[in-house]
């Protein structure tokens, strides 16, 4: 019994009603590495947040089911408890301070301390540091991972991969730890660290911490793992030995079609020759979807999906076609080059973008439904202007026609167009980005994540949207999203993004377990073998 | 019963509570002065008065919080534009309305200079700017009493009796200059008030011209940059010049401000007099319901109006209640400056980024 | 190309220029001013100390809430008013001299500790704004403040009218109180007039320090620190040896130093003692969370150290320092200025500490040192230069006053600049 380290018994957590875990089962022994693998919201990091007593979890009515560490259940309620009970997370997000030195990391808040007369008096925050032992400590614990790398160098400057280990390091420190979770630990690595890191996630193994490693690249997961759990859309669908199974297995649980947004017509469209767009070598620094050369093209009057998991970069490409985010590369609008630094030259090239957020990039939120519908086309396009000589006032009778047309047509729910949009509900909130970009009369519409957290209902609204102004109007759409589904259901062709470079073009009636490999970064020659 | 406390919490929320207290102590402070026995169409006329001078100085801060760049601290620059503008018009030689439209003229001509560099130095240091506005002003003001010392303007309505440089008070009314705007259609109801509707209309005008710039292209445009620099930039709106067009027109304002302000005080103050200006500013359109991120011309209206009623209303009340103290300079420093810190609490509601 | 052009030394001097800039222009300004005033270096030097003990402990109270990430804090104001509140209460029941001080610096305690309360709430509610809030709560206490003194004393709390420090007509405090020698029972030079010793003695033991210091540390050092810090070890005691030398010969000499206002030890040591605090304290698990703080507030909150509470605490032990610096101040003017004496102090003393080379998120106690030495030498030069270049003394001091603003507005604006620039995202 007391081989198992960690026990997950029949959890399950909803967050308003809305459940998104359901009876998770896993068990993770002493000295294995459990690897566990998902889509984006598969319910991953909620299970981790119930693991470490998130008050994310605690503040929304907790969870249903057991956590039982080595037996008993311990009822975690904070990080700290968690800490205590030997529970450590290297984060994905690197929870360094630059201007510190390794040791001072790693002893970050737990500093080692000695009494000095003052504290005595005054308390224990007023100890002084004890240096000499941090830096022993600090050192040991570098070894164990076999850094060579003096313990008092600052961190500022360090490569990534350093600072990878100096998170694990910060773990192994401290007292009795039994359990590790690596969330994503590769995905900033290059392929020499991420193959030092799992070099060190065995080691450590071995040593007989239990390890929880969240990766979505399949090979690392089937060269490092010992057993992998596959979550999707919150439910528990395999655990399996590695032994037992292969990456093309793996890929094809983990895609797994659950909601069925079916395509019309399953036959393929007859696509247009003509190159709309053309992107060559598209680098793109969007902090958190870096894009590091993107070659694709789109063709005129086709609705082209690009995917791919989360941080991957498929977001930074209509970014940095925007030029929201710096760019390099060429990009080819009808033949003619677009500048990559200016939005307003991209949109008066005849470019729409409804970005992915919504709240932060997409509305102004203070502002009515109708000023949000008009203000692009008006600063960008001088329309919506009456002139009284020199001066461009806003022709507040024309908006307001304009904004009652596009709420008609595009059946946005609201009180009236001077409503802000920032009571509107999120369906109707992208409506409203819909119909600024449509206001633009755009020949090539970019979307990202049109349907990111808006009801399912006025998913399938906004989709048969989409799809409408396509066939109708001929529109060229490009549609970024993390929903495979969707992708699948209205996209001619889909682009996958794997570490900011197109991983494969593929059709949406390919198979889950192609989806799944592309998506992973596996070779698709190369794995046909093993499958 | 729930839903009558609905609507007034929905009616607190709308005109803010800041906007409510201060207006409620305003009426108390009128009714006492009623029992107290002193003129209240004095001190009506008093407010209105000294609203009609500080209006403009208001509306300068319109522009800037509307654009994100937050209330113009740096409004002694204007005020400085200003002045020169109206010693420049002395030293013309200028009297009269004559004085006041070159003044005017003059003051608009440094202020959009003046208001240009200050524009670029805010947009590059996007995040700090009420800090490093502030000092700006303070800076700009300091700098001109160096120009105030040596400036060989000649003009024996301003210098010095002996030695060089401007005096610290240049009265107008020898340059029949003083009250222009004032007694301008001014006139009288019963004996204790006086309506000067000249500089009314003037400060109407001004507000309503910034009403109508707000709904033009360019306006809009500064409104977008300033509600969202994400949206701003994805909609293809040139940031950092609408900033700078937002800081220019907030110094103009305050050139044309310190004009008005001036001919109704019947002295043109240099020297230390604009340091603290930019405050008492900020402090009344954020009385009248603005945020350091939004305004609107009726915020600047309900401001001016409240903040520099009470102030002049409060002295003679309490100078009545507790001879002897100057209890009004007291609380016009801790509602001036708690008012502002008010707005700063509200700014980013404490997050803990890195 | 960047790594290149660090390289060659004429690119390396000009870096550190424009590291430095504002010290840079502060150190030009003074050397200038000698060159064109007729001030004499004796005399000068007299100034200069005198500034520096009486505000050294003032500009030394700003570090603690930089190094915790709350920027420079204006509302050390507020500070100076709880020193000013103990000064006037203990002059109102005529306690004077060493203990009539030490028990002033013992009453504003407690104030202090309840204003550096009440400002550390407020800094948390005005995240990112600290700065220009804490100017503004120095405005907004202010108000308190006058009504405190020229309202509660004498309308809420009767008090004799003829007592020397109220105002003949009962209400409220004078604005100008003296306050006595303390050899004659009151309140100027109680601290510093306990023991002081000739201005060359006093250089030659701190000289001696430094030297026996820097020593120390050169032999305690392991390798690695002593490869970094020997260089200026070495400088540090070749100068320190200099004017040791300087000083002994002076003595023998008998020349124009030997005139220079004595030294009062008593403050002197006060200021280095809380040069020593800072160090110890930065030591401590508490100053390594100020640190950790000031660096990442997200970071911090993770790994489980209490924000707010850290940042409250920094806020308290500046406002503290400032109380007794504020008390420092006012013992050696020996006389009380009511209602202007502490309006001023935030803005010299972040002047002070900017021109030393310090920024809103770094400040040393070197910093604070130099600082105070170039400011101070700028104030007292500007009128002097004033008077010898334009022939007019007001000029200089017009002159002052931008310099204070416009140092303070340039140096914030330079580094926001800077951060900005180096916070843009690129490709």
């Amino acid at each position: 019994m007391s081989e198992n380290l960690l026990e997950f018994k029949n959890i399950s957590k909803s967050f308003y009603g809305n459940q998104v875990l359901k009876d998770i089962n896993m068990t993770v022994r002493r000295g294995e590495v459990h690897a566990l693998i998902g889509e984006n919201g598969a319910g991953k990091s909620t299970l981790m947040n119930i693991l470490f007593g998130m008050s994310a979890i605690h503040e929304t009515g907790g969870f249903e089911g057991e956590v039982l560490i080595e037996g008993k259940n311990l009822n975690i309620k904070s990080p700290h408890e968690a800490m205590a009970a030997g529970i450590g997370m290297v984060h994905q997000e690197f929870m360094l301070i630059p201007g510190f030195t390794i040791t001072e990391n790693i002893k970050l808040n737990r500093e080692i301390t000695k009494d000095n007369p003052v504290s005595k008096l005054l308390g224990k925050r007023l100890e002084s540091l004890d240096y000499k032992q941090m830096n022993e400590d600090a050192q040991a614990a570098l070894k164990t991972l076999d850094m060579d790398i003096e313990s008092y160098t600052m961190v500022a400057g360090l490569p990534v991969g350093h600072m990878q280990f100096i998170e694990i390091a910060r773990e192994i420190d401290k007292q009795g730890i039994k359990l590790l979770v690596f969330d994503e630990p590769t995905a900033v690595l290059a392929d020499s660290e991420a193959q030092n890191l799992l070099k060190a996630i065995r080691r450590l193994a071995g040593m007989g911490i239990g390890i929880i490693f969240i990766s979505h690249r399949l090979e690392e997961i089937v060269e490092v793992a010992d057993t992998v759990t596959i979550l999707r859309d919150g439910q528990h669908v395999e655990t399996k030995p590695i032994s037992e199974t292969n990456a093309a297995e793996i890929a094809r649980l983990m895609i797994g079609r659950a909601v069925t947004l079916d395509r019309d017509e399953a036959e393929a469209r007859k696509l247009s020759d003509e190159v709309e767009l053309s992107i060559r070598g598209l680098q793109v620094n969007m902090p958190g979807e870096r894009v590091k050369g993107v070659d694709l093209e789109v063709h005129k009057g086709e609705i082209l999906g690009i995917g791919g998991l989360a941080g991957q970069g498929k977001l930074g490409i209509a970014n940095g076609i925007m030029g929201i985010y710096p760019a390099k590369g060429t990009v080819t609008f009808r033949g003619k080059e677009l500048p990559l630094s200016s939005p307003k030259n991209v949109i008066q090239s005849g470019v729409a973008f409804v970005s992915e957020d919504r709240k932060g990039v997409g509305l102004l939120l203070d502002e009515s439904i109708e000023m949000n519908i008009c203000i692009t086309a008006m600063q960008n396009q001088n329309r919506f202007l009456k002139s009284f000589g020199p001066l461009k006032m806003k022709d507040t009778a024309k908006i307001h026609a304009h904004a009652e047309e596009m709420i008609k047509e595009l059946d946005i729910r609201c009180t009236s167009s001077q409503q802000n949009t920032g009571s509107l509900s999120g369906g109707n909130q992208q409506k409203v980005c819909v119909a600024r970009a449509l206001t633009q009369k755009p020949e090539l519409l970019l979307v990202s994540e049109p349907t990111r957290g808006i009801d399912i209902g006025a998913k399938k609204l906004i989709l048969d949207l989409l799809k409408k102004l396509n066939r109708e109007q001929g529109m060229t759409i490009v549609m970024t999203s993390s929903e495979l589904a969707e992708l699948r259901s209205i996209c001619d062709r889909i682009a996958i993004i794997c570490d900011g470079k197109v991983a494969g073009i593929l059709d949406p009636t390919d198979s889950d377990e192609k989806f799944g490999l592309v998506m992973s970064g596996v070779k698709l020659g190369e794995e046909k073998e093993g499958a | 019963m729930e839903e009558k406390k609905l609507t007034v919490n929905g009616l607190v929320r709308r005109i803010g509570l800041p906007t409510i207290i201060i207006g409620l102590f305003f009426a108390f402070v009128l009714v006492s002065a009623g029992f107290l026995g002193l003129s209240v169409p004095t001190l009506l006329s008093d407010t209105v008065r000294r609203a009609g001078m500080n209006g403009i100085l208001v509306l300068a801060m319109l522009p800037s919080i509307q654009s994100g760049t937050g209330p113009n601290f740096a409004l002694p620059i204007g005020v400085e534009c200003g002045l020169f503008g109206i010693v420049c018009a002395i030293e013309m030689g200028c009297t009269g309305w004559g004085w006041f439209g070159v003044s005017i003229l003059l003051g608009i001509a440094f202020a959009i200079a003046a208001g240009y560099l200050y524009g670029i130095l805010l947009n590059a240091v996007k995040g700090s700017e009420m800090t490093i506005a502030t000092y700006t002003g303070f800076s700009i003001v300091a700098f001109m009493c160096l120009i105030w010392l040596t400036v060989p303007f000649t003009s024996p309505h301003m210098g010095w009796f002996i030695g060089n440089g401007l005096r610290e008070t240049i009265q107008l009314d020898s340059l029949n200059a003083a009250m222009l705007l004032n007694n301008l259609w001014g006139f009288n109801i019963g004996p204790d008030f006086f309506f000067p509707t000249g500089m009314i209309l003037f400060f109407l005008l001004f507000c309503g011209i910034v009403w109508l710039f707000f709904r033009s292209k360019h306006g809009i445009a500064i409104s977008a940059v300033g509600a969202s620099n994400a949206f701003a930039n994805a909609s293809g709106l040139n940031i950092n010049r609408s900033r700078i067009l937002a800081n220019v027109l907030s110094t103009i304002l305050g050139a044309i401000g310190i004009v008005v302000y001036s001919q109704s005080y019947g002295y043109a103050q240099l020297y230390n007099a604009p340091l603290t200006m930019a405050f008492a500013a900020v402090a009344a359109i954020l009385i009248g319901g603005a945020t350091a991120s939004r305004a609107k011309v009726s915020h600047v209206i309900i401001g001016v109006f409240l903040f520099q009623g009470l102030l002049t209303s409060a002295m003679p009340v309490a100078n009545r209640v507790f001879a002897g103290t100057d209890l009004s300079e007291i609380m016009r420093m801790m509602i001036q400056n708690g008012i502002i810190l008010y707005a700063l609490t509200q700014v980013s509601k404490g997050g803990k980024s890195a | 190309m960047s790594e290149l052009q660090r390289n060659t030394p004429a690119s390396r001097v000009a870096g550190w220029v424009t590291d430095n800039l504002v010290t840079v222009i502060f150190l030009a300004f003074t050397l200038i001013g000698f060159a064109v005033s007729n001030m004499s270096f004796s005399w000068f030097l007299g100034e200069l100390t005198g500034r520096i003990y009486r505000n050294g402990f003032l500009v030394l109270s700003l570090i603690i809430p930089v190094i915790a990430g709350l920027g420079l804090n204006f509302g050390i104001v507020v500070g100076a008013m709880a020193g000013q509140i103990a000064i006037v209460f203990i002059r109102y029941y005529n306690i004077g001299g060493t203990g009539g001080i030490l028990l002033a610096a013992l009453l504003a305690t407690p104030l202090a500790i309840l204003f550096g309360w009440a400002t550390g709430k407020l800094y948390n509610k005005t995240r990112g704004q600290e700065m220009i809030a804490s100017l503004i709560v120095g405005y907004f206490a202010n108000g308190l403040y006058q009504f405190l003194f020229l309202f509660a004393v004498g309308v809420i709390v009767k008090v004799p009218s003829d007592h020397p420090l109220i105002k003949p007509d009962g209400i409220g405090v004078r604005s100008t109180v003296d306050l006595g020698m303390a050899k004659d029972g009151g309140l100027k030079y109680s601290l510093d007039y306990i023991w002081r010793v000739d201005f060359l003695t006093g250089v030659i033991v701190i000289a001696a320090a430094i030297l026996a210091l820097q020593l120390f540390r050169l032999l305690r050092k392991n390798a690695r620190e002593k490869a970094a810090g020997k260089g200026v070890a070495i400088l540090n005691i070749v100068l320190s040896a200099a004017v040791i030398a300087v000083a002994v010969y002076s003595r023998i000499a008998r020349n124009s130093l030997t005139t220079v206002a004595k030294v009062p030890v008593v403050t002197v040591l006060l200021i280095a003692g809380l040069c020593v605090f800072i160090e110890l304290i930065l030591r401590t698990k508490l100053g390594q969370d100020f640190k950790a703080v000031g660096q990442s507030q997200h970071i911090s909150e993770v790994s489980g150290i209490n924000v707010d509470r850290t940042r409250i605490i920094a806020v308290i032990i500046s406002t503290v320092l400032a109380a007794w610096g504020q008390v420092i101040f006012i013992q050696n003017v020996g006389t009380l200025n009511t209602y202007n004496a502490h309006t001023q102090v935030g803005m010299f003393a972040v002047a002070s500490i900017l021109v030393g080379g310090a920024s809103t998120s770094k400040a040393t106690v070197k910093q604070a040192l130099v600082g105070m030495v170039l400011f101070n030498a700028m104030f007292i030069m500007s009128p002097e230069v004033g008077q010898a270049v334009f022939g007019q003394p007001l000029l200089g001091e017009y002159f002052r006053t931008f310099m204070v603003y416009g140092v303070i507005g340039f140096a914030l604006g330079l580094y926001v600049w800077k951060s900005n620039r180096r916070n843009k995202l690129t490709i």
